[in-house]
């Protein structure tokens, strides 16, 4: 019952924070000094055509660019009426991407899901690794387990992304003939479903996933020795031993349960790190996700388009944080969010 | 030691009337604290190297005409996609001194890419302390000298020549004063920031302290390589290669600081219960001499190890905005503006050198990493 009054109030908090993150989102892409379509414009009366202009000038009028800001944002959340009436976010109208010249969603539609994709595998990855290693290198602290593994870690956290992608690329397709580039075969782009897509979408997740969860796994599995070790160190472990349990059954028992807390906590933390490593290693990669996209749209100022994938990116990382939280709750009864009494 | 017949001990030593009773048992204890900080740190021999690396990279930073053979945009278009040449000291089994070997370039046209071959037979004798192109000592005073130079008809590309001619080894030197200040810059923003706030949120607590977490909060759930990429892209293009320099380690370290003001803050709020905090209150100290007098010293040390451990995110950072044109733009020379002339496979197929400034990247990211470790374990006084 707490549990779920906690979730519900976290569900509450977490659309103020994202009302509060789309208007942070909507000023930062309006940073920058006109728009698009007064760029455009610019442009065009520069090279002498001005048959364009007027139709640049009706398109501002219409996507309602030429308002002052705050009624340019609350338009485009869908608060207010636009110029044909309330139609944003809030309606699933998502807007218009000048530079693709195509509805938002048209663009972004797949590559959305294939976004969670990379991400989901990314997250499962850093987990599955993380794990088993960290616990083995605290549990074997000062052998050369505990010092292979965190020299490892350490050349994971120092190595750019991009470049490891790059890199893993060249011998990945050298050697194991893994394949290059986009996230399934070409001639499978666009078919439904089915279990020759699966697998080439499985086969070409591998070097992203391996490019993106390095160093979140890197970190992760120093925390999870830590906190091993940590634990490692208190009175109960010892009793454990003293009373001859087995070391495996010792170690997963009781000080891998402690240390697994803040394991879960940190998806808060491990999500907008991998989201951000996944849109740098898709543009290195051209991987059809969101990055290349983002990329694109931010730097020529498309700010229907930007403003969608930063937005949709925050909404990913806040769902994420929201459930490690519950998850924390139900992992640990001792924590709970309540006041104090 | 002698033991009496009543089973005591008693030492061997005369009774001497002048030694001084209270003098501490272990004086080699009783150091000022940065003494005692050493020693422990001294123990931690990578962090110890590290150290010294970085000591040594940072102190080049003024001084990098001159250990450089070339300026930074100094075109050989004789020697594109020049491999690296090493610095030799024996030619035919004699030893003549520090030389290279004249290298010529002849078009493959068959893989339409340039093949090199050394001269064997004119070894070139080195210069140094010689006068080649002029840059600004300690950016201020112009000059010509450098350390080392080719003579005249040979090149000296110790890490290979990049895609216009451009020595690497020089471009890296040049590069690393841009990638190495923008973590410091970028720090320094981030520590005003996050203690600040993190001081006011912690110390005042109530509805400050609200404010500030949910800021935080905020800033927090936004995956950071989106908005460094909005931000930068918010940098308008016609700025100076220095200007958008400082503005990218201030955005760089404007997103930084809410991880150290949840430290920050969740200290203060312990260390505001205690005795010392009370009496200097009652002595009527105002808020601001409290923190920076009172609170903040006892935090320090972990602030200066989280220092050392957030510089390689911000030189990360860097390295991945100007990789994807979205942070330093040539003329500026940085590691990322030089990665992003190499992001492609055939830079790392066949002319692996133009990738190297990634080597330094790595190192020292890592050398930050151990020596913020190293600094980590000897500032703390509980720890053995």
């Amino acid at each position: 019952m707490i549990i779920l009054r906690y979730a519900f109030y976290r569900l509450i908090t977490m659309f103020l924070t994202l009302l509060l993150v789309s208007a942070l989102i909507f000023f930062i892409i309006n940073l920058p000094p006109g728009n698009y379509l007064t760029n455009q414009i610019m442009e065009l009366q520069a090279t002498g055509q001005d048959a364009g202009v007027a139709k640049a000038e009706f398109l501002q009028h219409e996507y309602a660019l030429d308002r002052p800001l705050v009624e340019q944002y609350l338009i485009w959340i869908g608060a207010w009426p636009g110029p044909y009436g309330f139609s944003g976010m809030l309606q699933g109208d998502f807007g218009w991407s000048f530079e693709f010249d195509q509805p938002v969603i048209d663009i972004v539609g797949q590559a959305l899901w294939l976004t969670v994709l990379v991400n989901l595998a990314a997250v499962l990855f850093v987990y599955l690794v993380a794990l088993p290693l960290g616990v083995l290198a605290a549990a074997r602290s000062q052998t050369w387990v505990d010092y292979t593994s965190s020299f490892i870690g350490y050349l994971g956290l120092a190595t750019p992304n991009f470049l490891l992608a790059l890199i893993l690329f060249y011998y990945g397709q050298k050697y194991l003939h893994l394949p290059i580039g986009g996230l399934m075969a070409p001639e499978l782009e666009g078919e439904p479903m089915s279990l020759a897509k699966m697998n080439s979408i499985l086969l070409h997740l591998i070097i992203p996933t391996f490019v993106i969860g390095t160093s979140g796994a890197a970190a992760m599995m120093q925390r999870l020795r830590a906190n091993m070790l940590d634990e490692l160190n208190k009175p109960y472990v010892e009793t454990a031993r003293a009373k001859g349990l087995s070391p495996t059954k010792m170690l997963m028992k009781y000080p891998l349960r402690m240390a697994l807390n803040p394991f879960v906590a940190d998806i808060g933390n491990l999500l907008p790190s991998m989201i951000s490593g996944s849109v740098l290693v898709s543009v290195v990669l051209g991987l059809q996700t969101i990055g290349p996209a983002l990329l694109t749209a931010l730097k020529s100022q498309d700010q229907f388009l930007a403003g969608f994938i930063l937005l949709f990116v925050a909404l990913l990382t806040l769902i994420g944080t929201m459930i490690s939280d519950v998850l924390l709750m139900l992992l640990d009864p001792r924590i709970r969010y309540g006041e104090r009494k | 030691m002698a033991v009496l017949p009543d089973g005591r001990y008693v030492d061997d030593a005369p009774y001497d009337e002048n030694i001084d009773a209270s003098a501490a048992e272990r004086p080699d204890m009783d150091a000022p604290n940065w003494l005692l900080i050493w020693r422990r740190f001294r123990r931690h021999k990578l962090a110890l190297i590290s150290g010294l690396f970085l000591l040594v990279s940072y102190l080049m930073l003024p001084v990098t005409g001159f250990v450089a053979p070339y300026t930074p945009n100094e075109r050989h278009a004789d020697h594109l996609y020049a491999p690296p040449q090493g610095i030799r000291l024996f030619n035919n089994g004699k030893f003549i001194g520090p030389h290279v070997l004249p290298i010529t370039a002849t078009a493959d046209l068959e893989n339409y890419r340039w093949r090199y071959s050394a001269d064997k037979t004119h070894p070139m004798k080195l210069e140094f302390f010689c006068r080649r192109g002029s840059y600004n000592l300690f950016g201020l005073i112009p000059t010509d000298l450098h350390l080392i130079c080719a003579p005249a008809g040979a090149t000296i590309f110790l890490l290979g020549s990049d895609r216009l001619g451009r020595d690497v080894f020089s471009r890296i030197v040049y590069g690393a004063q841009l990638s190495l200040t923008v973590g410091v810059i970028g720090i320094t923003v981030s520590f005003a920031l996050g203690i600040f706030f993190g001081s006011i949120a912690g110390y005042f607590g109530g509805r400050t302290d609200w404010l500030i977490q949910r800021t935080i909060e905020i800033l927090r759930s936004l995956p950071e390589l989106p908005l460094w990429l909005a931000l930068s892209a918010a940098v308008p293009s016609h700025w100076g290669p220095v200007t958008v320099f400082f503005i990218i380690s201030i955005i760089l370290g404007i997103l930084d600081w809410p991880g150290l003001a949840r430290a920050v803050r969740s200290k203060f709020l312990s260390l505001r219960e205690e005795e010392y905090v009370r009496a200097a209150e009652m002595m009527g100290a105002k808020p601001a001499r409290i923190i920076g007098r009172h609170l903040l010293p006892n935090f320090s040390s972990h602030l200066i190890a989280s220092a050392m451990l957030s510089i390689p995110a911000m030189i990360l950072g860097e390295t991945a905005l100007s990789f994807l044109g979205l942070g330093l733009r040539a003329p500026a020379v940085s590691w990322g503006v030089m990665l992003n002339d190499a992001q492609n496979l055939a830079a790392i197929e066949i002319y692996p050198w133009t990738a190297s400034p990634m080597v330094m990247i790595i190192v020292v990211v890592l050398a930050f990493n151990f020596l913020g470790d190293g600094l980590r374990d000897s500032l703390d006084p509980y720890k053995s």
